[in-house]
């Protein structure tokens, strides 16, 4: 009973943590479903800012944990979407500054009142990292097409299983499908291939990434982007729906640009 | 990681420490056998607080050789102490102590080995008339088995991963890390596998390297199982025949050996 933990880890930096648990908490409220998503990358916090939330912090999960405030004083709620939450990590402290039992603490607290918790891991794979998986029902493992991004994913998902976790999930971010078939870039079957968990999905490379973290405002609040369908379909996946994964081609040439082509040859 | 705990005798650079993992012995920077003689001077002053334990040994990056750990293990036997496990960031020191029969693993993943010891059931277990053991999952990058005898791998062994054993390494599945077999001189081993791409082929004192990213591409499209040994002064590597062994000829006998530890276990 209660809320489901979800961390999203990567070992690798700037591969899509933050922007991946902030859209995937505002996608999960936006079908109704009460989350809080928690910023456990203390002394580095980003999540407020990704999710626009930064100007709205008075306590953070330092403050919580030291019993500096209240639980609830800490949460901040989402005033664009109704049942989206957060709760800020600490920037003036680092990762020493909390322990695994913490993090269980405050999940503890929080799984009555909530449908889910999202738990945005830092980099790496010391303390701040098992800090954030050490509450975690579900490991998802986030990473993109590149040999070094995989390469510490696969040392993530090692240290996951010897902590006795059930295989974490993968999903695989920033692909450009163009330079996949140009043979430029790992495919999905090649990062599969090495990381043998289950695809939770795929989120193409999307500009409109770049444009909402910069104003604060998650994708799929405006759900017009592919970036904004993929991380839609993730969180129905969450949910336990059946949707398929979505096809990444080039969308093929509709019929004004053919019948242009076929006149130009003509 | 963690060896905070009670510290129950401090002396400059020699330290035991109770963990959860019970005693641990740090010896620190310094001559090797003034650092003995201090070791022995502790245990001699509460000799019963040590009989009949068993202790792991912390030397951080000092290098030891297996003769230098022999007469450490000694010296604990005067006093009734068993040396289990060797804890070190050194490779060599890693590879000594793994020739004995002790247990290895650096800090970070000396709870992984535990728990993997436990969970993944790695078995020991005798191939061919001699010690051998066998790991039933992917080992993953920066995972590492050592064993002074053969090792079975069921499963792939991805980058960054790594295999050294006294005897055979033999992997049913993909290898894409590092191994390291024969690893106390014994040129007659042989590595084999479904898939044979590692990163980095050791058998005794010889080294091979991975032609490189793209090669080793179009290496795994062809899809043979190979057995890499030592020939002429150099490793060469050759596609696993079984009739091979029928023929009588030079490789005759080092195929044979590989059929039987394979068919021991297939």
């Amino acid at each position: 009973m209660g809320a489901t933990v979800i961390t999203i880890t990567s070992g690798k930096g700037g591969v899509g943590k933050t922007t991946a648990t902030a859209n995937l908490s505002a996608a999960l409220a936006m079908r109704g479903k009460k989350v809080v998503a928690i910023d456990a990358d203390i002394g580095l916090r980003n999540l407020d800012v990704v999710m626009g939330l930064e100007n709205r912090i008075v306590y953070d999960l330092v403050n919580v944990v030291e019993g500096a405030c209240r639980l609830r004083q800490a949460l901040i709620k989402d005033k664009r979407i109704e049942n989206l939450y957060m709760i800020p990590a600490a920037q003036s402290r680092d990762k020493s500054a909390i322990r695994p039992q913490d993090m269980i603490d405050v999940c503890d607290q929080l799984r009555p009142d909530f449908d889910f918790i999202l738990i945005d891991s830092p980099a790496g794979i010391e303390q701040g990292f098992r800090n954030a998986i050490a509450p975690a029902d579900r490991i998802c493992i986030i990473t993109t097409p590149e040999v070094a991004a995989v390469r510490d994913a696969d040392r993530v998902v090692g240290l996951i299983e010897a902590e006795g976790k059930d295989a974490p999930s993968l999903i695989l971010n920033r692909l450009r499908p163009r330079m996949v078939q140009r043979g430029d870039m790992l495919d999905t079957a090649d990062v599969l291939d090495v990381l043998a968990i289950e695809l939770l999905g795929i989120v193409p490379e999307d500009e409109a990434i770049i444009v909402s973290t910069n104003r604060g405002i998650p994708v799929v609040m405006e759900n017009t982007s592919r970036a904004a369908q993929a991380f839609c379909n993730i969180a129905a996946r969450l949910l336990g729906e059946n949707v398929p994964i979505m096809e990444l081609e080039e969308p093929s040439p509709s019929w004004l640009s053919k019948i242009a082509h076929l006149v130009r040859r003509g | 990681m963690e060896h905070s705990g009670v510290e129950t005798i401090s002396r400059a650079h020699v330290s035991i420490k109770g963990t959860s993992d019970g005693l641990v012995i740090h010896l620190g920077p310094g001559d090797w056998n003034s650092l003995l003689i201090a070791l022995a001077e502790k245990l001699d002053r509460t000799p019963s607080f040590f009989r009949g334990g068993r202790v792991a040994l912390n030397v951080g990056p000092r290098q030891l050789t297996a003769s230098q750990l022999e007469t450490l293990g000694t010296l604990l036997s005067k006093f009734q102490v068993s040396l289990w496990a060797v804890l070190s960031d050194s490779v060599e020191t890693q590879r000594a102590a793994a020739e004995m029969g002790l247990e290895t693993s650096l800090a970070l993943s000396r709870t992984e080995h535990l728990i993997s010891e436990q969970l993944n059931g790695r078995e020991r277990v005798i191939a061919d008339g001699e010690p051998a053991i066998l790991v039933r999952r992917i080992v993953r990058s920066g995972q590492s088995v050592c064993h002074t005898g053969h090792v079975i791998i069921i499963g792939d062994v991805n980058p960054g991963a790594e295999i050294v054993a006294g005897g055979d390494i033999i992997v049913w599945g993909r290898l894409r890390g590092n191994v390291h077999a024969g690893s106390n001189g014994n040129e007659r081993a042989i590595v084999g596998a479904l898939v044979l791409a590692p990163m980095l082929l050791r058998i005794a004192g010889y080294v091979a390297r991975s032609p490189g990213r793209e090669d080793s591409e179009a290496y795994e499209q062809s899809v043979v199982p190979e057995v890499a040994f030592v020939h002429n002064g150099q490793i060469v590597a050759e596609p696993w025949r079984a009739t091979d062994g029928l023929y009588g000829d030079w490789r005759a006998d080092l195929l044979r050996r590989a059929a039987n530890t394979l068919s021991t276990w297939f």
